[in-house]
């Protein structure tokens, strides 16, 4: 195996979601590689959560979406995030009732065969006490998920997908409803993850995406509006017409 | 393929890897309260209750023990899975039957006649050919174990990969219970129908009428209660254990996790409905009668009423609340005869109202509150 098929890069090619005829998502491209946090970004029903949720195959889109060579268009949910594509969702969904450690060893057991599904737990894998440390829980670890602050739970699954060593993440607003330290910790995390697998990320907070996004998709009406660096993204007119111009003057007030 | 770097901040190396000593998690029972109950269980089924009790009370104790092995299956089913099996009478009647039909092959066979008795009132006189197979004990005790399998797995595959799940597929497996009621009662001539199939004579060679075997079937029903107990404490500690409370919390972060949840789901199925093909087989020898009021949609309820009342995710819980529910359906019924099935509804009514992890979660609530307690002082 080359270097380049262990880290593939996510390409989705004129991908298309309707819905009962409201199209959601009309024919986007993008692609993201490794070493870069991608940002997805645009005003609500843009159809940026759609994406994501049609590449992991929780809803059906027609067009592609490949990981390296593989097509994952179609897949069952359960079969994608065996071909290495992780994700997490709007409101963090961790198992309340189980502590942290079981949470994360429950992530990585999809290669543990039948048998060994039998048994009880009775070491902890190494990389489940790497994900600890990378996601700052060393100490909760007997904690039950439940008790956990909403962003140690945002963590908590971002550590999830981590033991399952994915090749691709993909957050759908990983830092909603997050403190200022607690958003720089996660900017920093995700720039880490990037260095060596396909991070994207759907946001809506223009500081965070300014202070962390490699390159920004603008998708509006179910359609990329714009492409680029945040620079550039927004020096669109376009892009300030629909959606920068409104959240930066939102941005510029708090500042004031 | 090259090493992958690593991503974490440094991180001392000297730390070791692995741990052997680790916590077994939240909700699972520890070896040590398993060994204490289970002691506690033993002495109370196996030496308290066969000294105190006479072999007419000791006989009604086997049928309450019966009915526990049902309930420690329903448990993993229902409190650690999430599935409100509210059908588990089939796969009890389908041991139950099966064991029924051995016994009356068996008392024909003995008797010299050509087919039970109830064949010769109400059908041909000839035994149908699906009945022939349950001539052998083994095949019979192999079928009361596989044949609730193979069911739960058809069933369990067809309702679950639908995504079907909470009143829904607790209405499906109702419906199911009635279903097959109704297909017993239908067949008179080969299944005994309303009335059931009665009137044994022995038990793989032990005579019924004797109190002496009478006895040994109680400690067999006890001992597999306890063992069944056994099993389902092994499940719970398992990571399959964990996983199903997961899939039952949130079905769909397990998937996103790349597990099939329907899997999981359809193997604790399995698992309960061979507990209560086991329970259905012990139960025909120990009252005599399986018939189809034994098995319909009322005692498949009731079979639940036990198991919430004595917390259905725990592990000893099901099995003691299943005896005492029966234990008070028996003694409270022959006062209260009318009142009785309100009273069961209403048990059940305000367990899952008030107090859901039913009575094994009162210590846990009494610890809570005094720590509290004792972190507001």
């Amino acid at each position: 195996m080359t270097v380049q098929n262990s880290r593939p890069s996510l390409v989705v090619d004129e991908l298309r979601v309707s819905f009962s005829g409201f199209v959601a998502v009309d024919g986007v491209s993008f692609d993201a590689h490794p070493g870069e946090v991608r940002f997805l970004i645009g005003p609500n029903g843009a159809g940026k959560t759609t994406c994501i949720d049609a590449i992991t195959g929780l809803s059906r889109g027609e067009g592609s979406a490949r990981l390296g060579d593989v097509e994952v268009l179609g897949k069952p949910v359960h079969r994608v995030t065996r071909l290495g594509i992780g994700r997490t969702f709007q409101t963090a969904s961790v198992f309340e009732e189980l502590s942290v450690m079981q949470n994360l060893d429950i992530a990585c057991g999809i290669s543990r065969g039948p048998l060994s599904l039998l048994a009880p737990r009775r070491e902890i894998p190494a990389a489940l006490e790497d994900a600890l440390v990378e996601i700052g829980l060393q100490d909760q670890r007997e904690q039950a998920a439940g008790s956990l602050s909403h962003g140690q739970k945002q963590w908590l699954e971002i550590g999830m997908l981590l033991v399952q060593q994915p090749k691709a993440l993909l957050l759908d607003e990983p830092v909603a409803g997050m403190s200022h330290d607690e958003r720089t910790a996660t900017g920093e995390l995700l720039q880490r993850i990037a260095r060596e697998r396909v991070v994207v990320v759907v946001e809506h907070d223009m500081d965070f995406i300014r202070r962390f996004a490699s390159r920004v998709t603008v998708l509006h009406q179910g359609k990329v509006l714009s492409e680029g660096s945040i620079e550039q993204v927004q020096a669109d007119p376009r892009v300030q017409d629909v959606y920068l111009g409104t959240a930066a003057a939102v941005v510029q007030d708090e500042e004031d | 393929m090259t090493a992958p770097t690593r991503l974490s901040p440094p991180v001392d190396l000297d730390r070791p890897r692995t741990r052997t000593m680790i916590s077994p998690g939240i909700g699972i029972p520890t070896w040590r309260s398993l060994i204490i109950g289970l002691t506690l269980m033993a002495i109370a089924l196996l030496v308290v209750a066969p000294a105190l009790m006479s072999s007419f009370e000791l006989n009604r104790l086997a049928k309450y023990v019966c009915f526990a092995i049902v309930a420690v299956g329903i448990g993993f089913a229902w409190g650690r899975g999430g599935m409100l099996t509210l059908g588990q009478g089939v796969f009890f009647g389908i041991g139950g039957y099966a064991m029924a039909m051995h016994m009356q092959l068996a008392d024909a066979e003995f008797a010299g006649a050509a087919a039970p008795e109830f064949m010769m009132l109400y059908g041909s006189g000839e035994v149908p050919i699906w009945w022939e197979p349950f001539r052998s004990p083994v095949f019979t005790i192999v079928a009361v174990i596989v044949l609730p399998a193979l069911l739960a797995l058809a069933l369990g595959y067809a309702i679950f990969s639908r995504k079907v799940k909470g009143a829904y597929f607790a209405i499906l497996s109702q419906a199911l219970v009635a279903a097959f009621g109704v297909l017993l009662i239908g067949n008179q001539a080969t299944t005994g129908g309303f009335n059931g199939l009665s009137n044994f004579q022995s038990w793989f060679g032990y005579v019924l009428a004797d109190p002496a075997n009478k006895r040994m079937i109680y400690f067999i029903a006890a001992a597999v209660l306890l063992a069944m107990i056994f099993v389902a404490f092994l499940l719970m500690r398992s990571r399959f254990g964990e996983l199903l409370v997961a899939t039952r919390d949130a079905e769909e972060r397990v998937r996103f996790l790349g597990y099939n949840p329907a899997t999981v789901k359809v193997s604790a199925f399995v698992v309960a409905a061979v507990m209560a093909g086991i329970a259905g087989a012990l139960f025909v020898p120990i009252v005599g009668i399986i018939s189809p009021a034994d098995i319909g949609v009322t005692p498949s309820i009731v079979f639940l009423i036990g198991v919430a009342a004595g917390g259905r995710a725990s592990l000893f819980g099901p099995a003691i609340g299943a005896i005492a529910v029966a234990w008070a359906e028996t003694s409270l019924s022959e006062s209260f005869p009318d009142v009785w099935s309100y009273f069961q509804g209403l048990l059940l009514v305000l367990v899952i109202a008030l107090l859901p992890g039913g009575v094994a979660s009162l210590a846990g609530k009494i610890r809570t509150r005094k720590t509290a307690e004792g972190a507001a002082r």
